[in-house]
């Protein structure tokens, strides 16, 4: 029931957001979010106690001519997923505290809603299920995106629609081709484990169809080069939250959906043409980096640096063994804490100097040494330097794709140098040297942006001093998975 | 057949309504007999009693009785809407009486067992559907349209009176149920003109319910009648052609359908490129819709082509004339009471949202089921679409289907995106009556309900 009740709250915060009319219910919008981060902490510490307690899950007939369930429970993957989620979605509103949105109570109505297709598609042990709350998390965003963006928007953000629109119905007949498989006795069913049953019963030619079906839709979410052209537009001119939750959380959705409904659902498929969808990784890595340095604009360069990092994590995934997933587990994790402090730096960044363009920034540091030092350590964070979180997902990720093949890994393994290239020619460029006439306004931060700032760092530091809690359940998660597989 | 004996009463009660002077009471009139022709519909479903009538001319089994509830829900929503329009002008009570025996006609055709009532049914629906299109009498496109959809309306008719008297000279039958023994005991030795016939009933009813290469009168048909009718044809109208359609096909001509599921795979082919495409181009609304629902006869079609028997495609295309007409039904509603002062442009409905929130998010919620975007209706509806064609044999009209809904999404978005980013021209904030309002939360209300228990449709046990 539990399970329920993480899906309850944001939605029915969401609905009364949406509802109520006149003053800003901001202080609401966080502490619902807050209820929403305890109950997920609970729920980690009952998942300690039993992994496989009844209070985890939740069953119940949907729709009957279809055998579809709304089946929702919490293993160890989707654990850390929904603690990634709730985590964020409190700071994503801290964030906002300062800008003050109008129409403000839509907006947050808006992310909460987000929140529980979100925990919805994480939760999901229903093909048809997870296919409806994927669907479900893209229209908040495309209205938040549409309502609050900036210039030019209704052209990005419909573009950015279509072009997810079509990968989920690729998904979707994927999926359908799963579905219509299983069930040999007669009563088809869309719970995960029959599904995967079904992959593994039809010959290699078919399952390479389902591979790439779906493959495609999580390709453009993540997104994976050649999918990526709808990503640096989107995160320009979304608003900062927005792009927070795409690039924290929702792009997640996507790698979180090749480990649990890719990977296991089809081996022979993955044996076949695994190879190459590695090869787009390794190549959107080294190519976005290079874009990256050539970056005038912060925000534009934040993504594609992303794009960059989102490759490790499907490179480690793809890998096939126990480190490999485990660590693009655990990277997973760090990116969507990390991406949510970068673009928080940027937000803060255009409200002070009016402006995300590199070249006119710089000095920062030393008119708010504060600012500087957090977005120091979280830099640090994406370059993946050793006790801090990136560092111990990026290793595994890149150790298990060695395991797979030595060239790839060294290829890939070219995006911790490109990392630490561009995060710090970016850091000098707008922390360091001369003050410039833009960024003379840079005064002390407000309370709410120094409290975001401080958990950001302290999370990024937490994970990397102590990951052990969070690496164990990934361990399980990956062992898990591979059980599937062999 | 309670409720299509109450709608012919209610027409010739509309008729003699002038002579003896009760105009003003014909309105609550008809919505109390609309709400009893329902009630009768719900109680013939429980009580089945008699499911032919006139010597098996004429029957309401379930699935029958299923459509015409689709139908006259639909119908009484559209009244509720429409009362201003029957309030204006001259001859508002030929107004009634023609809606009403439009609405007789296609009852008849949900229920249609013969030949005769078919062609009877079709022509029913379609005479008063003619006059009513050219009912603005002063305006020049309102006339092309009522002139357009005569020619081109009789021009089917005649193909399928035609292609009914081939059928018949070949098994000697209009009974649907006699056909079909006929051609199950004949199979392999039926005479080349009667495949000549069925092609011919075909291509009529293919120009009945717009789908290409015979949709060319839809688009102008749609932009030059009132919104209202435009709006009544796109969902009564279709629904009724459809439930002929499956009922002919599916039951009739079911031990044929080698021959006729090839032709109907071209034509859906057809249809998803040429309205999508078309589509994308439009700036006027109606034109817009027109083509979208050209698009929507496709997805229909494709249940009918890939049906084996089952319940569950009867049951999928219920659903799906639902979805699709209270989306249909209440994006038209919108446009009405947007172009009530203005034009009929698409960019009429930018910045929709500063004049009225209501109908922004009423067609916002109308254009995300029509794109079929969980959790509305027309999501079940497109999926259950999806889920039937057969994979391996129609893999190519699968992909076609996910791409030109793709297009499709871009159409309906690209509307969501000016309706609140665009700026309008005026802010003149547009007022809503509260009959218009009650309609279009009804719609709403059900798009949603629908989209998230379609088992209410599906489990319909239909046999």
């Amino acid at each position: 029931m539990l399970t329920l009740l993480l899906l309850g709250i944001p939605l029915l915060a969401a609905l009364i957001l949406l509802v109520a009319k006149g003053s800003n219910l901001k202080n609401l919008a966080l502490s619902f979010s807050l209820v929403e981060f305890v109950v997920s902490v609970y729920a980690w510490f009952l998942y300690r106690q039993e992994p496989s307690s009844s209070v985890l899950s939740f069953d119940a007939e949907w729709i009957k001519s279809i055998g579809a369930h709304f089946d929702v429970s919490i293993n160890a993957l989707s654990l850390l997923m929904i603690l990634l989620t709730n985590f964020l979605i409190p700071l994503i509103i801290l964030s906002s505290y300062r800008k003050g949105y109008a129409l403000s109570n839509k907006f947050y109505g808006f992310i909460l809603l987000m929140q529980m297709a979100l925990v919805g598609v994480f939760m999901a042990n229903d093909g048809f299920l997870f296919y409806v709350f994927w669907e479900v998390a893209l229209i908040p965003i495309y209205f938040i995106c549409l309502l609050w963006g900036s210039e030019g928007t209704a052209r990005v953000t419909l573009k950015f629609f279509i072009y997810t629109f079509l990968g989920s119905l690729f998904m979707l007949v994927g999926l359908l081709y799963l579905y219509n498989h299983t069930g040999v006795d007669g009563t088809k069913s869309w719970n995960v484990n029959e599904l995967y049953l079904a992959g593994k019963s039809m010959n290699v030619k078919e399952q390479s169809a389902v591979f790439w079906s779906v493959f495609v839709a999580f390709a453009i979410k993540m997104p994976i080069v050649p999918f990526h052209t709808w990503q640096p537009d989107t995160y320009v001119t979304a608003p900062t939250q927005g792009t927070m939750l795409l690039s924290g959380i929702m792009l997640k959705m996507a790698s979180f959906g090749l480990l649990k409904w890719l990977i296991p659902a089809v081996p022979l498929g993955l044996e076949v043409w695994g190879h190459t969808a590695l090869m787009l990784c390794v190549i959107g890595i080294i190519y976005t980096s290079i874009i990256a340095i050539g970056q005038k604009d912060y925000k534009r360069f934040i993504a594609y640096a992303s794009v960059a990092h989102v490759a490790v994590i499907a490179a480690g995934a793809l890998s096939l063994n126990q480190q490999g997933i485990q660590g693009s587990i655990m990277l997973m994790l760090a990116h969507g804490v990390n991406a949510v402090g970068l673009f928080f730096v940027v937000e803060i960044l255009i409200r002070y100097a009016g402006t995300s363009e590199i070249p006119k920034l710089g000095g920062i540091r030393n008119l708010n040494s504060n600012f500087g030092m957090h977005f120091f350590i979280i830099m640090l964070g994406v370059v993946a330097i050793p006790l801090t979180n990136g560092f111990i997902g990026e290793f595994l990720s890149l150790n298990g794709l060695y395991q797979y093949s030595p060239v790839m890994a060294g290829f890939a393994g070219l995006s911790i140098i490109f990392g630490a290239v561009y995060m710090l020619r970016t850091y000098q460029h707008i922390m360091l040297g001369e003050v410039k006439d833009t960024t003379l306004r840079m005064g002390t931060l407000e309370a709410s942006e120094k409290i975001t700032l401080a958990i950001i760092s302290l999370a990024v530091l937490a994970m990397g001093v102590y990951p052990a809690p969070l690496n164990e359940i990934a361990e399980t998660a990956a062992n898990e998975i591979l059980m599937h597989i062999k | 057949m309670n409720g299509l004996i109450i709608i012919c009463g209610l027409g010739l009660l509309a008729m003699i309504s002038e002579i003896f002077k009760f105009r003003s009471v014909l309105f609550p009139l008809v919505l109390t007999g609309l709400l009893a022709a329902l009630a009768l519909n719900v109680w013939e479903w429980n009580n089945p009693m008699h499911i032919s009538y006139f010597e098996n001319m004429i029957g309401f089994d379930r699935s029958a009785l299923a459509f015409s509830t689709v139908i006259l829900a639909i119908a009484l929503l559209w009244f509720v809407l429409a009362q201003d329009y029957f309030k204006s002008g001259q001859h508002l009570v030929d107004h009634y009486a023609l809606v009403l025996f439009a609405l007789a006609g296609a009852l008849m055709l949900t229920g249609c067992k013969n030949m005769t009532t078919l062609f009877l049914g079709i022509e029913t629906l379609s005479i008063p559907m003619y006059v009513l299109a050219a009912s603005k009498k002063n305006d020049l496109k309102s006339n092309e349209a009522g002139f357009k959809y005569l020619i081109m309306g009789s021009f089917a008719s005649g193909f399928l009176l035609f292609g009914i008297a081939l059928v018949y000279g070949a098994t000697a039958s209009f009974d649907f149920e006699e056909i079909k023994a006929y051609i199950a005991v004949f199979q392999g030795e039926l005479p080349g003109f009667f495949y000549v016939g069925v092609i011919f009933i075909l291509i009529a009813m293919a120009f009945k319910i717009a789908v290409a290469p015979f949709h060319f009168w839809a688009p102008d048909v749609y932009e030059g009648s009132p919104v209202l009718i435009t709006g009544l044809m796109s969902t009564v109208v279709k629904t009724a052609a459809f439930a002929a359609f499956m009922r002919l096909f599916m039951m009739c001509f079911s031990n044929v359908s080698e021959l006729w599921v090839t032709l109907l795979a071209v034509i859906v082919a057809l249809s998803l490129a040429v309205s999508n495409f078309t589509a994308v181009m439009q700036t006027n609304t109606k034109r817009m819709l027109a083509y979208s629902s050209i698009s929507h006869a496709a997805f229909m079609l494709m249940i009918i082509m890939s049906d084996k028997g089952e319940t569950a495609s009867v049951n999928s295309l219920i659903y799906y004339s639902l979805a699709y007409s209270l989306a249909s039904l209440s994006a038209f509603a919108v446009i009405y009471l947007v172009s009530k002062n203005g034009s009929e442009d698409i960019t009429e409905l930018n910045g929709l949202h500063k004049r009225n929130r209501l109908l922004t998010i009423t067609l916002t919620i109308a254009l995300l089921s029509l794109a079929g975007i969980p959790v509305t209706a027309g999501f079940f509806a497109k999926y259950f679409v999806l889920s039937q064609i057969p994979s391996d044999t129609l893999l190519w009209l699968t992909i076609l289907a996910i791409i030109s809904s793709t297009i499709a999404a871009f159409y309906y978005l690209k509307i969501v995106g000016s309706m609140f980013f665009a700026d309008s021209y005026t802010k003149e904030p547009i007022v809503v009556q509260k009959s218009h309002a009650f309609v279009l939360i009804v719609c709403v209300v059900l798009l949603l309900l629908f989209g998230m228990v379609p088992g209410l449709i599906t489990e319909l046990a239909l046999y």
